[in-house]
């Protein structure tokens, strides 16, 4: 221990007296490690606040739809349009199954621009559906009312708006009551959701819903291959707790019964679950992952080779103290401990700079931009151990170099 | 200490170098015995084996034949880690050109083979001090070599050649770089070291500084010389 101490007391004034060099030959690594650690923390807070949306959005939700959620891989989009369309009597359906508490129909469409008066938000989601949508969605009306079955029934001119179209357009003043124009048609407020905060740095307020039977009337539907294809009724189920596997079962099989399937058919409908959702997402931030992990061993190696190529200049700098220090007692072993301890402090240096790099980076960039980032013990035990890692694989080379000099040939050195 | 003891027996020592292709024999065949409390020196001119033979009977070096025995353990077969700790506690070298290390101060460059030898610092710092008291430099203790003079370097390495309690201390050319009242003052060591009953083996080619010693080596072409 005390000789340990020794060791890096020593390579303490070495790096005292190249100080430069030795911040040069560590840059390599605090790249290395600051990028890492940097994107690391955001990938972790984007982790951390996608599993917090997704949550958010009903804890295990079972979704029906005619096309995939995330078309993997080349798909047949004609094959997709000739499917049945979902309709809301598959949700009434499916409301009915006994593993089911409550499915709704939901229809949605992109809206450019939406005004009232002076004002005006963009890119406006326009959602169609049923009483239920706030319950199967974890949606709270925070002013005015929900909807309700007659609302529904008699296609009533009415919405509930999410809490970012409200503070963009009525910034005072309740909206309950006014009425706002979609595509030539009035419709009235009757509520304002909670809001929901910002998923993947997207605004979730930033919506609008009607009851489904209106919204046909608004949006009547395109006979294109794309339109049939994308544009149309999906189910949103939410399972009796625990339940959902169950669900999954229950609902296919009703769906392959009211489409007529036959067993040697292929469904053609596709259900997802949340847990999907999550494996999609978790798929996508692999490859982020992936990359960085390329990043970060490219550094880490330009890093290492920078110090192995300071830590022979300084062998051969040192070919007298070493010859010394041999002729009075150190071992082989001795001399490669000190070189290798000194090539690890390098690296390490390296490393603690990086880390607090990677810190301040990730803070300026989720203070700068929508991302989060979050930082965990783990990861800076991980920039730790690579630089410590670094130092000691491009170390060894210099060291026993070091340790394998005669010590007459390196007293004659000059 | 007891008398006449042998600690060193080096019988037929040849030592080749290669030049390239060219070999050159800087020992042809060398015996020698060291017995406690000689003071032995070895003598010959530049380029006749005196810093070669010297080396191999201090463990700083390996001869390329011959046999050498350490208190009758023969040399070959020491390992690495036995031929250090020989170095370390076996034997004190003082080099021609001091050889310290020049960002330490004179106690911590006498306490560098205490080191090695697993010391604590505490320890470390009271032998060292206790040694250049004695040698007379209790006022450079924390002087770096650039601070001192020429002999108080060379005072430095004769302490740290003793720290270690030695059984044979080896000097190459100690007064070599030194002006010749310097260098009488080293010899003075030399033999205050001998008369407490201290081993010394000294290379020299001042037939003034070799006359201290009790008895004389003379080499030449790499062979001793019988006169
Ligand atoms: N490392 C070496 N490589 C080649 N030749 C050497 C080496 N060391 C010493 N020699 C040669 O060996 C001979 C003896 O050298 P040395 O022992 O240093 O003599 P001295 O100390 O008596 O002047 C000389 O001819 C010298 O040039
Ligand atoms: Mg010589």
């Amino acid at each position: 221990m005390n000789d340990l101490w020794l060791k890096v007391s020593l390579s303490l004034q070495t790096f005292k007296t190249h100080r430069l060099r030795s911040f040069l030959t560590a840059l390599g690594i605090i790249i290395g490690v600051s990028t890492v650690i940097a994107i690391l923390s955001l990938i972790e807070g984007l982790n951390r606040s996608v599993a917090e949306q997704i949550q958010s959005i009903g804890s295990d939700l079972v979704f029906l739809s005619k096309s995939p959620i995330v078309m993997a891989g080349p798909r047949n989009i004609e094959e997709i349009a000739n499917r049945p369309d979902l309709t809301p009597e598959d949700a009434e359906a499916i409301n009915q199954l006994p593993s089911v508490d409550v499915a709704i129909p939901e229809i949605s469409q992109q809206l450019t621009k939406l005004k009232y008066r002076d004002k005006e938000v963009a890119s406006v989601r326009v959602i169609g559906s049923a009483e239920n949508f706030s319950k199967v969605n974890n949606r709270f009306v925070e002013s005015g009312r929900d909807f309700t079955r007659d609302d529904v029934t008699h296609r009533r001119a009415l919405c509930i708006i999410g809490s970012y179209v409200a503070k963009n357009i009525f910034p005072e003043g309740s909206p309950v009551g006014k009425e706002l124009n979609v595509r030539g048609h009035r419709l009235k407020i009757i509520g304002v959701f909670r809001e929901k905060g910002a998923f993947l740095g997207q605004s979730m307020d930033n919506m609008l819903v009607m009851p489904y039977t209106f919204f046909e009337k608004i949006f009547p539907r395109g006979e294109s291959v794309i339109e049939r294809a994308f544009f149309g009724y999906s189910v949103d189920i939410k399972p009796k707790t625990g339940q959902s596997e169950k669900t999954i079962d229950e609902v296919r099989e009703l769906m392959r019964r009211r489409h007529g399937l036959s067993f040697d058919k292929k469904d053609d409908f596709e259900i997802g679950t949340q847990q999907m959702l999550m494996e999609i997402y978790q798929n996508i931030t692999r490859v982020g992952f992936i990359a960085i992990v390329a990043i970060a061993a490219i550094s880490l190696v330009v890093g290492g080779i920078g110090i192995m190529n300071i830590m022979l200049v300084s062998v051969a700098e040192r070919t007298r103290e070493i010859g010394i220090r041999k002729a009075v007692g150190a071992s082989n072993q001795n001399i490669l401990s000190q070189f290798l301890v000194e090539s690890v402090f390098l690296a390490l240096i390296g490393g603690v700079i990086g880390i607090m790099f990677g810190l301040i980076l990730a803070w300026l960039i989720s203070v700068v931009s929508p991302l989060k980032a979050s930082v965990s013990l783990w990861m800076v035990i991980l920039g730790f151990g690579f630089s410590a890692a670094v130092g000691i694989f491009f170390g060894i080379y210099p060291a026993r170099r070091a340790a394998g000099l005669n010590p007459i040939e390196a007293l004659r050195y000059e | 200490m007891k008398k006449n003891l042998t600690i060193c027996r080096a019988l037929d020592i040849c030592k080749t170098y290669w030049r390239g292709k060219v070999a050159v024999e800087a020992l042809r065949g060398v015996t020698i015995e060291i017995k406690t409390n000689d003071y032995i020196s070895i003598m010959g001119a530049s380029g006749s084996g005196k810093s070669t033979l010297i080396h191999i009977l201090s463990c700083l070096d390996t001869p390329t034949s011959g046999e050498y025995y350490l208190e009758d353990k023969l040399v070959s077969s020491y390992t690495d880690l036995e031929l250090a700790k020989v170095r370390n506690t076996f034997f004190g070298f003082v080099f021609q050109s001091f050889s310290l290390l020049p960002r330490l101060t004179a106690t911590e460059n006498v306490a560098l083979p205490l080191i090695y030898a697993a010391v604590s610092k505490k320890e470390r710092v009271r032998k060292a001090r206790k040694i250049l008291e004695k040698i007379g430099l209790g006022d450079r203790m924390n002087h770096r070599p650039n601070e001192m003079s020429g002999g108080e370097c060379q005072r430095v390495a004769i302490a740290r050649a003793l720290v270690n309690d030695p059984k044979v201390i080896f000097a190459d050319e100690p007064t070599g770089n030194l002006d010749s009242r310097t260098g009488a003052e080293i010899m003075d060591i030399f033999d205050k070291l001998v008369a407490e009953g201290n081993t010394v083996v000294m290379v020299t080619h001042d037939s003034t500084v070799a006359s201290h010693a009790s008895k004389t080596v003379r080499l030449r072409d790499g062979m001793i010389q019988n006169e």
